[in-house]
């Protein structure tokens, strides 16, 4: 295994020493003189990282793969959409090798925009169809489960509906939080389509925007908002819920998560992925980062530091979480840019963006 | 010609949007404007920017008239504490309130967070032209049988009111602007609908388009303040001695002067506090990288101060003096910059440093310039009025005596002048230590101001490990907002 993953790092960094000669100088590029005393065979042992996910998170993880492989992450941390339409306005100038992003709509916008390289086949395919990009422009590295965040001074799990419909009855008329202008509820919706049926979607959203829904901005909102005890319930992605509680204590939240039967749109996990700008695309360090992500070693780290579930089969879950097999939807392609917009003009129709 | 250049360098922005807008084609452009919420988001931040500039400019005024007119004690320690809401960063005050009343959201509470930080840009210069203002016209109009309210309108109003609407205009563009704030308070204005079109729909066109609609807003208020300004050159005068006031009296008073700095300041600073107290697992503080993070902070807001004062002068000084259509087409594009979000004016310097000067691009230099655009409209109200207070006639004096134009300008507008550039530099400080959007896409890799570092806290929820920072940022922030509760609007009162 390391034999191999050896070998194809020095092939590819001889193929980044033909690209360099082939293009002469570039701003980007290694000084030629490190390479030729440079021990390891021309790779410059260092690369741009742009992160979407945060430092707190993240950091270890890369000073883990620093230490293990020698190679230095020059690391730019953001929010994710911003990020995105900062390597989308950088456009090929970028000086980004990858980017780490926290959801699949803002990695489909870069492919779309052709701003990413294809991956080797041993990165992009790791993971199951679904969780992964159909074009082999991004991996998928680990998964959020959408769940339903309750007040648990109000209510118990067992009362609470097992099926997104239960949600926008008459008795939750003022009580269910929602972020319809965030990219997490509109994943949601989408997969609403794609499981149920345009009608049934259509239904589902108009019974809600008349249901006197509580809008907020975000998640971290929502999760805040029903932990104050502002609303009985709201709809995020489960993982919100323990880097809060991670600060305060689990015994001290108020809030509370409900998984809602597998199957059901309102379970559907969200992937986080990454990929490689075409900047990056010879170069071997971003590929050993990027095969390190989803690699057993990077996906028990996610597992045990965020709760997030790991998309590499054979890995298990958080503890206390449904199996992600259970979830697995093949049919869905959140990074689907088309549907998106589908899904958008239905919100903007009900009056929710 | 320079106040052309000026105006130039503040209209990147909104050329940028022109161009990203313009991509989409007018299809598009007309489906994301007819799109379901967009009229209320339009509606909602006009209500805002009205409501908020409207309570700010009545209730600076009144803080401003009674420290410098009436004998409080402690009137230095009351306009100190009345500049202190500045250094509070509108998200920041948000998130403080929400700890402590959880269930608060929507148009109130948005209008008045927003007026306790926004109050002081209308309290400051107005003090400050208040003790420099001709009040013994008023004691005139008092015994002339005028009661105390219509007598400041006929004798003072006059003189002050020119900072009065400058500050004005200010807190209307950072109300249009905001997002912070209305994200937290749920109360959904165009700066909702651009930060979707980035977050949920990663269409930079859609973002353009509505950003194009708040500068459309923010050219409506900018025209409104010239129609309302009338400058009147200030005759010089005498300081006026504050007035005595029975103890009852004073008392009454207190909640004026208390109101923004408990509500801007002192509540959400407690909410923080709490937080911190209730944590059971603290990040521990990497003292370097703090160190570190002060010395950023202090460092761009220094730079960024100097380069926004130096792009404003010009424009600050043509619209002193001079009328017209074109003067007035200067001035307004260089308001633009305030109106937008953060985020708008990062990505188009990123656009355009890229195809400008990409040598240079994440470098410390774009990004000072980034908050010179941002905040350059903070620096040219104070010192187009200061620049107009000094009075043609000492200009006219000057001449006689046999100095050329330049020297003249140099060795009498200058030096009265002096004290409204220090404002304005002082503002832009302020504000580039509280930016974050542009600072995000912007700063060299690597590099942290308080802001960011705030920002990795509160974005995992660490809001006790947070609040150091966020009690560091306010005191950082709090020292240009000390300075500038001293500096007086003009160097009148020595005349």
């Amino acid at each position: 295994m390391r034999v191999i993953a050896a070998f194809s790092r020095t092939s590819i960094s001889a193929i980044a020493v033909a690209g360099f000669l082939l293009s002469g100088c570039s701003a980007s590029a290694p000084a030629p003189v490190e390479i030729s005393v440079s021990a390891e065979p021309a790779v410059d042992g260092a690369f741009t990282l742009y992160s979407g996910r945060d430092e707190k998170l993240v950091q270890p993880l890369i000073d883990q793969f620093t230490a293990e492989t020698g190679i230095v992450v020059e690391v730019r941390y953001g929010n994710t959409p911003e990020l995105a339409a900062l390597l989308l306005e950088e456009g090929e100038a970028s000086p980004a090798d990858v980017f780490l992003s926290q959801d699949a709509g803002a990695l489909g916008a870069l492919s779309q925009a052709g701003l990413f390289s294809i991956l080797p086949d041993d990165i992009a395919g790791a993971m199951p169809a679904g969780f992964t990009s159909t074009d082999g422009t991004w991996a998928g590295v680990t998964g959020r489960a959408r769940v339903v965040v309750y007040d648990g001074e109000r209510y118990t799990a067992d009362e609470l509906p097992d099926t997104i419909d239960g949600y926008v009855t008459s008795e939750w008329a003022g009580q269910l939080a929602v972020a319809p202008g965030n990219a997490s509820f509109q994943s949601f919706v989408t997969a609403l389509r794609v499981l149920d049926g345009e009608d049934a979607a259509s239904g589902w959203v108009k019974a809600l925007a008349g249901n006197d829904p509580q809008i907020f901005e975000g998640n971290s909102a929502i999760l805040t908002g029903v932990d104050g005890g502002v609303v009985g319930a709201g709809l995020i992605n489960h993982y919100y819920w323990y880097g809060a509680a991670a600060e305060v204590g689990p015994e001290n939240m108020r809030a509370q998560l409900k998984f809602l039967t597998a199957g059901d749109a309102g379970s559907i996990v969200n992937v986080s992925g990454a990929g490689i700008l075409n900047g990056g695309a010879t170069d071997a360090d971003a590929l050993e980062f990027l095969r390190y992500l989803v690699s057993p070693t990077g996906q028990t780290y996610f597992v045990e530091q965020t709760f997030e579930y790991p998309l590499l089969p054979g890995i298990d879950a958080p503890a206390g979480l449904p199996s992600l097999q259970s979830l697995i939807n093949p049919e869905l392609d959140l990074s689907d840019l088309e549907d998106l917009a589908t899904t958008q003009k239905l919100l903007s129709d009900a009056g929710l963006i | 010609m320079v106040a052309l250049a000026s105006a130039a360098v503040a209209a990147i922005p909104l050329v940028y949007l022109l161009v990203r807008a313009g991509e989409s084609g007018p299809t598009s452009i007309f489906g994301t404007l007819a799109r379901g919420r967009v009229l209320e988001y339009v509606a909602n931040s006009l209500g805002l920017a009205a409501a908020t500039t409207a309570t700010a400019l009545v209730l600076g005024t009144a803080v401003a008239f009674v420290i410098t007119r009436v004998q409080v004690p402690f009137s230095r320690a009351w306009l100190l504490v009345s500049a202190l809401p500045l250094a509070v960063p509108s998200y920041l005050a948000g998130y403080g309130w929400l700890v402590s009343f959880p269930s608060i959201n929507g148009f109130v509470p948005s209008w008045l967070l927003l007026t306790a930080v926004t109050v002081p840009y209308v309290t400051l210069p107005v003090a400050a032209a208040l003790r420099g203002a001709s009040g013994d016209l008023e004691g005139v109009a008092r015994t002339l049988g005028r009661g105390p309210l219509r007598a400041f309108f006929v004798a003072t109003w006059p003189s002050v009111r020119p900072a009065a609407i400058a500050g004005a205009l200010l807190v209307a563009l950072y109300a249009l602007s905001d997002f912070g704030l209305v994200a937290m308070m749920r109360y959904p204005t165009l700066t909702w609908g651009i930060n979707s079109a980035y977050s949920a729909s990663f269409d930079r066109a859609q973002a353009a388009t509505l950003a194009l609609l708040l500068v459309v807003l923010a050219l409506i208020v900018v025209a409104g303040e010239r129609a309302a300004r009338r400058q009147v050159p200030r005759a010089a005068a005498r300081a006026v001695a504050a007035r005595p006031v029975s103890r009852p009296g004073l008392l009454a008073l207190l909640p004026i002067l208390a109101v923004a700095p408990l509500f801007g300041v002192v509540v959400p600073l407690l909410g923080l506090l709490s937080r911190l107290l209730e944590a059971t697992a603290l990040r521990e503080i990497d003292g370097p990288r703090l160190l570190g993070a002060v010395g950023s902070t202090v460092g761009v807001a220094v730079a960024a101060a100097v380069f926004a004062v130096l792009l404003a002068l010009p424009i600050a000084a043509l619209a002193a003096r001079h009328r017209g259509r074109l003067v007035a087409a200067i001035e307004s594009v260089g308001y633009l910059g305030h109106a937008l979000p953060g985020i708008v004016v990062g990505l188009s310097l990123v656009f355009f440093s890229l195809a400008v000067v990409p040598a240079l691009y994440q470098g410390i230099g774009v990004l000072v310039f980034a908050y010179a655009v941002l905040f350059m409209p903070k620096a040219i109200g104070t010192m187009r009025a200061g620049l107009g207070d000094v009075p043609p006639r000492l200009v006219s004096v000057a001449r006689t005596l046999g100095i050329s134009p330049l020297q003249a300008w140099w060795r009498v507008t200058v030096p009265l002048a002096l004290p409204s550039v220090g404002i304005g530099a002082l503002l832009v400080a302020i504000a580039t230590m509280k930016e974050l959007p542009a600072t995000l896409l912007l700063r060299p890799t690597g590099v942290q101001t308080l802001a960011t570092e705030l920002w990795n806290r509160t974005v995992v929820f660490e809001f006790g490990a947070a609040a150091p920072y966020a009690a560091l940022l306010v005191l950082v922030a709090a020292v240009p907002a000390v300075i500038l509760s001293g500096v007086r609007s003009t160097a009148k009162e020595e005349l």
